[in-house]
């Protein structure tokens, strides 16, 4: 919206600060200039104003005018408005208030024998200064009928309506459409009307969406020679329902919704009247006034409040200078601003008031509203900066410890933390969720591709991971802990799930650094680091066959695990399926996973523990055995924990090579490391021996055996 | 192959063929001089160790062998001279010992020999990557920490969210145009359930006040970080996706003063301790009186710049005391916030746009794409 500070000026005769500082000034008061222009010797400045949709009152001249006043403390007289002699006339214009819900009130002017010309044309001080106001403005001029209505609305903010007499039949109703009734607004637009809509009608059929837009066939034309000038009161819901249902917002619908002033019908009949007829013609007649008392108690009449000092204090706190606030700092600003004060009979630390509100303001209703104004217009930066005390502790949720833990891990290993959108497309919903029906959709997506709330993370990590591929960053370490949704429509739950995407080498950079390519084993150390920030009893890894149906689609199945925590199922990783991997053009091996962190939350987080730390020699011994391809890791690992040998410290498969000369098929080599140390003593040979001779006999048990005791390696 | 360290069992010395009966000074002498044609070539610690053990081991060394053999059988005669002889050969063995174990070590630090272990140390270091944590969170648990210390605890709620906690409760009654300031993306399936049932995706993270004020009497301090959403169109500067971190404290005479107190310190714990705070009314349903918090120009030191417009501010959060009619809706649950008893103050402001001016990120965009060049700048 834009002011010109020449019309205020001549709305305030006694303004005398520069235009750079009544911006500055109204700008801490909350009507903020966002920009000043400077319009040339004797204009002034236009401001570009953002002002807060509470405050509709001064979104015009006049309001302007009105806190300007308020500010300094200046007087702003009342906008007099000069009309013709009225004609009587024989019979006064029928206008009947149906929807007396929704329409408060309804002004009518006849005006008979206008004429319907440019507004420069028009000899006339409202039309002359008008014209030069719009000029300022950039605003173009239209006709004068049509500019009388917007010169009104810029300065004073009430929209009215000048309907072509001529071609209304009777009177006017203000109703409810009926039933397949329908109307060519302004716009062209021919509307079916809804039986909720509020119109303005005649005898015979609507004329207007009240509130929102004029019809087509009523507009102001060049051979318009009565007209009749409408200004009145709309209620702000059903002026907003009306609107929205044809999906419009002009500025009449913007004012009314937000709540017009019941008090300016009148004085916005008189300018547009008074300027139409500055290009000749006459009123016919006294204006048509009908009022519904129930929406003027409401707006107009509305019940004087309290206002306490002391509430104001309370409230507000310290200023910065001593005085502070008191009644004498007060009074002028709510008055200045249109409230009338009665001063109760108290103390003066304890000043009362009774405040009686204006019709302009219905944002204030309440005695904090009073007190808003008061805080407002005394200054925010007048106010002092202080600490309130407190006497309480912080607490700390579990989640966010947990979150964290994770997070610290990841980012120990190298992975960046992301975060990717909420939402997936209905494939990708269908892909990522096993049970579709468990997705939740949007009811107004921002796209197609978006239409779902995300049921799994992945999706937004592969799309991630992909963006960097396809960007030619070679290398990707990526997590997110985010949350994911399910249920249904009805009862939405959420989740909070980790996301692990890689690809590429380790990234270890430097001249004698090698590279490594990322594999399964490497996502699976991150899981399990992942996993041991939490003190569970027990987790481990397994695979399905293809035929059981259980890994997910999304995974290699022949490279994919399933994460077992406590005997809950915690997540699955794996290599991308090579099928989606060329779906995305994806042409390194991409490694995923997905945690369920919500089951495993529940764990409590491990504590560090320390152990005695054996001040023996430790001695290691190498197995390379030659296994069966059925017996798996786990099985020997198992064996070897069942052998139940204290001394054991350690062990692990150092190396693993399934084919190669002295490796029969159906078999695998392995090296096994173990390492051996007693608390108490040094261990001799004999017992490493029978040690040893245990760990080769739990091999055999598995049909496995010794290829050699040690080497260098399997090869 | 694990290398045995060599003892004295292992010296492979060969016995002295001699018998004490022949035994003159020129023995004494051709030995003193095979010693001392050996210790010259005696260059590593490893040669210098084998030359101890030929000469001097306990078990197998030649002089061990040379006392046994000749020393012992001697004539009784001839002993004493043998014997001081034998003397003079093994202080003069041990003197070459000791002068080639200090040559030993001063070869091995010779000047030359570490100067052919030189290396260019101005070759980048080896690096092991490190993970970054995401700016947003980075931001994020900045400001929990730093609310930490005014004594606000962190209070989270869900991203779907119903229509009463995101609005109504919020004071945005149903079909108020201050709604419309906040483009809603809804749950699918919603229309024939009650409005205030109606399940949304949170557009703010303000629906967590209401929340923690149920669940909790006051006083209360919390600080809510939180992804919120809104049906935008993204831009460089608007995201669907976004975070907030919004603040609420409840108490006995909490004030306007407190309120800018407050975000006077959070800011300048943020920004820097010349960072300068100012306030300006605005217009929030959630509170009365409302403000918005613009702080001095953190990149022209509030001279005015591009940044901030050539203002000298940059508007960055908003604010205000809670709305007594958000009390209300509290008291429904728990009747201690009566609002002529208790009153707080509320403010949220976006994560985004401050991490993006710390950081310097131009395209909000980027903060969603997990481009790894992105993010490995925080790491």
């Amino acid at each position: 919206m834009k002011i010109l500070t020449i019309w205020l000026r001549t709305l305030l005769p006694q303004l005398t600060v520069s235009d750079a500082q009544l911006g500055e000034d109204l700008t801490l008061r909350g009507i903020a200039v966002e920009g000043i222009q400077d319009l040339g010797a004797g204009n002034g400045s236009l401001f570009e104003m953002d002002i807060t949709t509470n405050r509709v009152d001064a979104m015009n001249h006049h309001g302007v005018a009105r806190e300007v006043a308020t500010i300094y403390g200046l007087p702003l007289p009342t906008i007099s408005v000069q009309m013709p002699t009225v004609r009587p006339s024989g019979v006064p214009f029928p206008v009947s208030i149906e929807a007396d819900d929704a329409c408060g009130r309804f002004t009518a002017r006849v005006l008979r024998d206008v004429r319907i010309a440019p507004t420069g044309e028009v000899r006339g001080p409202m039309s002359e200064f008008a014209a030069r106001m719009f000029t300022l403005l950039e605003q173009k001029p239209i006709s004068n009928a049509v500019d009388a209505s917007n010169f009104a609305w810029l300065a004073m903010g009430h929209p009215t309506h000048t309907f072509d007499l001529d071609r209304i039949t009777g009177g006017i109703v203000v109703r409810r459409a009926r039933k397949g009734e329908s109307l060519k607004t302004l716009d062209g637009v021919e509307r079916m009307l809804d039986s909720e809509d509020l119109i303005v009608a005649d005898a015979e059929k609507p004329l207007a969406l009240a509130g929102v837009m004029g019809g087509w066939e009523t507009m102001i034309t060049p051979a318009t020679t009565h007209v009749l000038v409408e200004a009145a009161w709309f209620d702000p819901i059903a002026v907003r329902r009306t609107a929205r249902r044809h999906g419009l917002h002009t500025d009449a619908s913007h004012r009314f919704e937000r709540g017009a002033d019941f008090n300016a019908a009148p004085l916005a009949s008189e300018i547009v009247s008074a300027m139409l007829l500055e290009n000749g013609g006459s009123v016919d007649g006294e204006m048509i006034d009908v009022r519904v008392a129930t929406l003027e108690k409401r707006t107009a009449s509305r019940e004087p409040i309290m206002l306490a000092l002391s509430e104001v204090h309370r409230l507000l706190g310290k200023t910065i200078e001593p005085e502070g606030i008191s009644a004498t700092t007060i009074e002028p600003v709510l008055r200045g601003l249109g409230c009338e004060l009665r001063r109760q009979p108290s103390s003066a630390n304890s000043a009362q008031w009774q405040v009686t509100l204006p019709s302009w303001r219905l944002d204030v209703e309440r005695e904090i509203d009073l007190i808003e104004e008061v805080a407002r217009v005394y200054g925010y930066n007048r106010f002092a900066n202080t600490l309130p005390s407190f006497a309480g502790s912080v607490k700390v949720r579990s989640e966010a410890e947990v979150e964290a833990a994770v997070s610290v891990k990841l980012r120990a290993a190298g992975l960046h933390q992301a975060i990717g959108s909420t939402f997936c497309s209905m494939e990708e919903a269908r892909l990522f969720e096993p049970q579709p029906e468990m997705a939740v959709a949007l009811g107004n997506p921002l796209s197609a591709e978006a239409g779902m709330l995300r049921p799994s993370l992945m999706p937004s990590m592969l799309a991630m991971v992909a963006g960097n591929l396809h960007r030619d960053v070679a290398d990707v370490r990526l997590f997110e802990m985010g949350t994911v949704f399910g249920g249904s429509t009805d009862r939405v739950e959420e989740r909070t799930a980790l996301a692990l995407g890689l690809a590429g080498s380790d990234a270890t950079e430097g001249v004698f650094a090698q590279r490594r390519e990322l594999n399964f084993f490497d996502l699976k150390g991150m899981v399990e680091q992942v996993v041991e920030c939490f003190a569970a009893r027990s987790f481990y890894f397994d695979q399905f066959a293809p035929g059981e149906k259980l890994t997910p689609e999304w995974l290699h199945p022949w490279r994919a695990a399933r994460l077992t925590v406590d005997g809950m199922a915690a997540g699955w990783l794996g290599e991308l399926h090579p099928r989606l991997a060329a779906e995305r053009k994806l042409k390194k091996r991409v490694l995923i996973a997905e945690i369920y962190l919500h089951r495993v939350q529940g764990v409590p987080l491990r504590k560090p523990k320390s152990r005695e730390i054996s001040r023996y020699q430790p001695v290691r011994r190498d197995f390379s055995l030659l296994m069966p391809r059925h017996v798996n890791w786990a099985a020997l690992n198992s064996a070897l924990t069942g052998l139940n040998i204290a001394e054991m410290t350690e062990w692990c498969a150092r190396e693993v090579l399934t084919a190669g000369a002295g490796i029969p098929g159906e078999s695998y080599a392995l090296l096994l490391g173990a390492t051996f140390q007693a608390t108490d003593r040094t261990l001799r040979e004999d017992e490493l021996q029978e040690f040893a001779a245990r760990i080769v006999a739990a091999v055999e048990k598995l049909g496995g055996r010794l290829r050699a005791e040690s080497g260098n390696g399997l090869q | 192959m694990m290398t045995k360290k060599m003892d004295d069992r292992d010296a492979n010395v060969e016995a002295p063929n001699l018998s004490a009966q022949n035994v003159d000074a020129s023995e004494f002498e051709k030995l003193e001089a095979e010693a001392r044609s050996g210790a010259a070539e005696l260059t590593t610690a490893e040669a210098v160790e084998n030359f101890r053990l030929e000469w001097l081991g306990r078990k197998q060394g030649r002089l061990k062998l040379l006392s046994e053999v000749w020393l012992q059988h001697a004539p009784v005669e001839q002993k004493r001279l043998i014997g001081q002889r034998f003397n003079a050969l093994k202080t003069v063995v041990e003197g070459l010992l000791d002068e080639a174990v200090a040559r030993s070590r001063n070869t091995g630090w010779s000047d030359e020999a570490l100067r052919n272990e030189q290396l260019d140390v101005t070759l980048p270091g080896t690096r092991r990557p490190m993970g970054a944590e995401h700016p947003i969170t980075r931001t994020m648990n900045e400001l929990v920490t730093i609310f930490a210390g005014l004594g606000y605890s962190v209070g989270v709620g869900p991203e779907v969210e119903t229509d009463f906690y995101n609005f109504e409760s919020m004071n945005f009654p149903p079909g108020h145009p201050a709604r419309d300031t906040q483009d809603t993306l809804v749950v699918a399936g919603q229309e024939r359930r009650s409005q205030r049932d109606r399940l949304l995706l949170r557009t703010h993270t303000s629906p967590v006040q209401m929340r923690t004020m149920e669940q909790q009497a006051p006083p209360v301090r919390i600080v809510i970080p939180g992804k919120v959403h809104r049906n935008d169109a993204a831009d460089a500067t608007h995201s669907p996706v976004f975070h907030q971190v919004e603040g609420l404290c409840v108490d006995v005479g909490i004030t306007f003063s407190d309120l800018k107190g407050t975000l006077d310190y959070a800011m300048k714990a943020l920004f820097g301790s010349s960072v300068k705070t100012r306030f300006f009314p605005s217009f929030f349903p959630f509170t009365e009186p409302s403000a918005d918090v613009q702080i001095s120009c953190i990149f022209c030191a509030g001279k005015g710049c591009r940044k901030c417009k050539h203002s000298g501010w940059i508007e960055l959060l908003g604010c205000g005391m809670v709305d007594p009619a958000v009390f209300a809706f509290a008291a429904e649950k728990q009747p201690d916030y009566d609002a002529r008893k208790i009153s707080g103050f509320a403010f949220g402001m976006g994560v985004e746009r401050i991490a993006m001016m710390k950081y310097g990120v131009s395209d909000i965009g980027q903060f969603y794409a997990g481009d790894m060049r992105f993010l490995e700048q925080f790491a």
